[in-house]
């Protein structure tokens, strides 16, 4: 019998790792007081812009296109929640229907109908020297496409820059009190957009690394409701960096759990494991220290 | 006073004409030019569009009003949360948690209640709904947890819930597809005109539509709902408002008029149990109520107006070879175009509201002069 344990670690990570980049952005743009629940939207442009030049361009290509449509879809986003002080919750749906059907349109327009078996560069995994020889444990954190070691890098780097940084505190500042930060000469609309534009890119990232990383083709709605997981691992991580990689974590085995009870023949329900984290989060948000550590203006129109 | 008002009746009437010519040129124009630029033959798109939803008797008794009957639900059910300021996004799950009920209530008492089942399944399905929005707002009410989030989450748990059931306890018999068995015949919705697929349910989702419009509009708790949504910190000083009760009371309405949706679903079209249940009914309903500008009347034409165009689009993808998703991006545009109509009609207003006080202080102010 095969040991069921590495690759139950290394499904973990995989999975992760695309909800983890997207609920990163989201962290910061939450802390900034708004709210993107167009990620879902977000995710999936990324996926397309990825899969639409990564023959032409190649896997560095296709990640920067990913980028671009991720910051495309938070560019619309912010236009109207911080331009035009559109509701966040109606306008971030808009934008996820925008984008799951304008995705959809173009990928048959371009690639003909579903079905046709797309070729395109992929990115492998990349072992780092010695970390990668850890026993257990080591391939499945230190053997992944490079999209992983982009979410190892990201944690510290944010968790570091929204506590010691100026430009950090402000961001708190207008997530806390957007009135007070403007009177301290901090404008709200600008941290705003910078904000939903990082987390549109790192969204886009994210669904790059869905197709460029791991699946190797695009399909219509394939970001799946990532974006929606995404959002509830920034609240089960309490808004902050390390916490959301945690979450992520979480989530990633939750799902994992499938495979492994597939592969060992379980006829458990894995549903049950599925909704679990999700359940986990209400319960999280219901807790004393999760109660207050929501951004005070988050949610406030 | 009476001329006035029946002058400026006629004047909204004739403006939501209006607004009608407007939003159907806009869709036609935009499924046109979409239709062009994927390399389809825009007319042949829009013909196929017209004949599919309200070309024919049989259409728009079949296809429309029958896709209609969801979507004016969850669309009331966002209509009333939205009103009274709960960010009710879970209509989605809610729909689920419905028409899992409704197939529950037949496994179990279908055939040995003949007839009653029917009217059990909706009950059940109704209250299931306002059962799955009860964590969330019970969450918001105790700990003020965003209801934006908790909802997003009931949604998936909802889903796998679904999962679940069409695997495990509620799969037909034979064990092969993920589904419950079709229910039973006396569990079914009446067909309201014979030879169509209109059930029963549309005429449920008509009067729930009319009796919030009433309720909204001409009860005390109708103007509680209205006055939190306006301003809560107003409902709140004012003392007179439970703030937190009338909140839940709305969220919990909001779930199970979802509820009812997902139950009618089952009942009235699928007659059966299975995880694509709701091809996003709930998320299409933030669309259907915006549309229908948080007024219970104007929700359930727009409700209709959605049906169309999905119904339209089902039959432009499979007469015209125009890919249906294409009914989304309209859909969303329509949201994008309404809002930011919404936001560039702000700044006129207030600069009218500032004209008409200057215009009032100067009449004042002569008024004043004349005065020795």
């Amino acid at each position: 019998m095969i040991d069921p344990v590495a690759p139950f670690l290394d499904a973990t990570v995989r999975t992760a790792t695309p909800l983890a980049l997207a609920a990163l952005g989201e962290t910061l743009v939450e802390r900034s007081g708004t709210i993107n629940i167009g990620l879902e939207g977000t995710i999936i442009a990324g996926a397309f812009g990825a899969v639409a030049v990564a023959t032409a361009a190649g896997v560095p290509g296709a990640f920067a296109a990913a980028i671009a449509a991720g910051v495309l879809t938070a560019v619309l986003l912010a236009l109207f929640i911080v331009e035009l002080r559109s509701d966040a919750i109606v306008t971030g749906t808009a934008v996820t229907l925008l984008a799951l059907g304008t995705t959809g349109l173009l990928y048959r327009a371009m690639f003909g109908t579903a079905g046709v078996a797309l070729t395109i560069p992929t990115a492998g995994p990349v072992p780092i020297p010695l970390l990668s020889d850890i026993p257990v444990i080591g391939r499945a954190f230190f053997a992944q496409p490079v999209t992983t070691y982009v979410v190892y890098g990201t944690v510290p780097v944010l968790a570091w820059w929204l506590s010691h940084t100026h430009a950090g505190l402000a961001l708190r500042a207008v997530g806390e009190n957007p009135a007070a930060a403007a009177t301290a000469g901090i404008s709200p609309r600008r941290v705003r957009w910078w904000a939903l534009c990082f987390g549109g890119a790192l969204g886009g990232l994210s669904g790059g690394c869905l197709v460029v990383a791991q699946v190797g083709t695009f399909a219509e709605g394939m970001s799946a409701g990532r974006g929606f997981i995404a959002i509830a691992i920034v609240a089960l991580g309490r808004w902050s960096p390390v916490g959301v990689a945690i979450a992520s974590v979480l989530f990633g085995a939750a799902s994992a759990l499938q495979f492994v009870f597939q592969s060992l023949g379980w006829a458990l329900p894995y549903q049950l494991f599925l909704a679990l984290p999700y359940i986990l989060t209400l319960l999280a948000l219901a807790s004393v220290a999760g109660r207050h550590a929501a951004p005070a203006a988050l949610g406030r129109r | 006073m009476t001329e006035r008002l029946r002058r400026s009746t006629a004047w909204r009437a004739a403006g939501l004409f209006a607004a009608c010519i407007a939003l159907l040129v806009a869709v036609a124009a935009l499924v046109a030019a979409l239709s062009v630029l994927t390399g389809n033959d825009p007319f042949r798109a829009l013909d196929a569009l017209w004949r599919g939803s309200l070309g024919s008797r049989y259409a728009i008794l079949s296809a429309t009003l029958v896709r209609a009957t969801p979507l004016i639900l969850t669309g009331l059910a966002v209509t009333l949360a939205f009103t009274a300021g709960v960010m009710n996004i879970g209509a989605e799950g809610q729909l689920l948690a419905g028409g899992a009920a409704a197939a529950t209530v037949d496994a179990i008492a279908g055939p040995a209640v003949g007839r009653l089942s029917v009217p059990l399944a909706l009950l059940g399905g109704a209250l299931a709904g306002a059962g799955w929005a009860f964590l969330p707002a019970w969450l918001r009410r105790r700990f003020g947890v965003l209801e934006v989030i908790s909802t997003i989450m009931m949604n998936f748990v909802a889903l796998y819930m679904v999962g679940y059931l069409v695997r495990g306890p509620l799969q037909e018999p034979l064990r092969i597809y993920p589904q419950s068995p079709a229910i039973s015949e006396s569990a079914r919705l009446p067909i309201i005109v014979s030879g169509t697929r209109l059930h029963l349910g549309f005429f449920i989702a008509l009067v729930c539509g009319a009796m919030l419009w009433w309720a909204l509009r001409s009860t005390a708790a109708g103007f509680r709902v209205r006055l939190l949504g306006a301003n809560p910190d107003a409902a709140r000083s004012a003392g007179l408002i439970d703030v937190g009760r009338t909140a839940m009371r709305a969220f919990l309405l909001s779930g199970a008029l979802a509820g009812l949706a997902g139950a009618i679903e089952v009942s009235g079209v699928t007659y059966s149990l299975y995880e694509n249940l709701s091809p996003g009914y709930g998320y299409t309903a933030i669309a259907v109520a915006l549309v229908g500008s948080l007024d219970p009347a104007l929700t359930v034409g727009s409700g209709v107006l959605f049906g169309a165009l999905e119904a339209g689009a089902s039959a432009m993808q499979r007469d015209a070879g125009v890919p249906s998703v294409l009914a989304t991006v309209v859909e969303a545009s329509i949201i994008l175009l309404l809002l930011g109509v919404a936001a560039l009609r702000a700044p006129v207003k207030r600069w009218r509201r500032a004209f008409v006080m200057r215009r009032t202080a100067d009449v004042v102010q002569r008024a004043g002069a004349e005065v020795p």
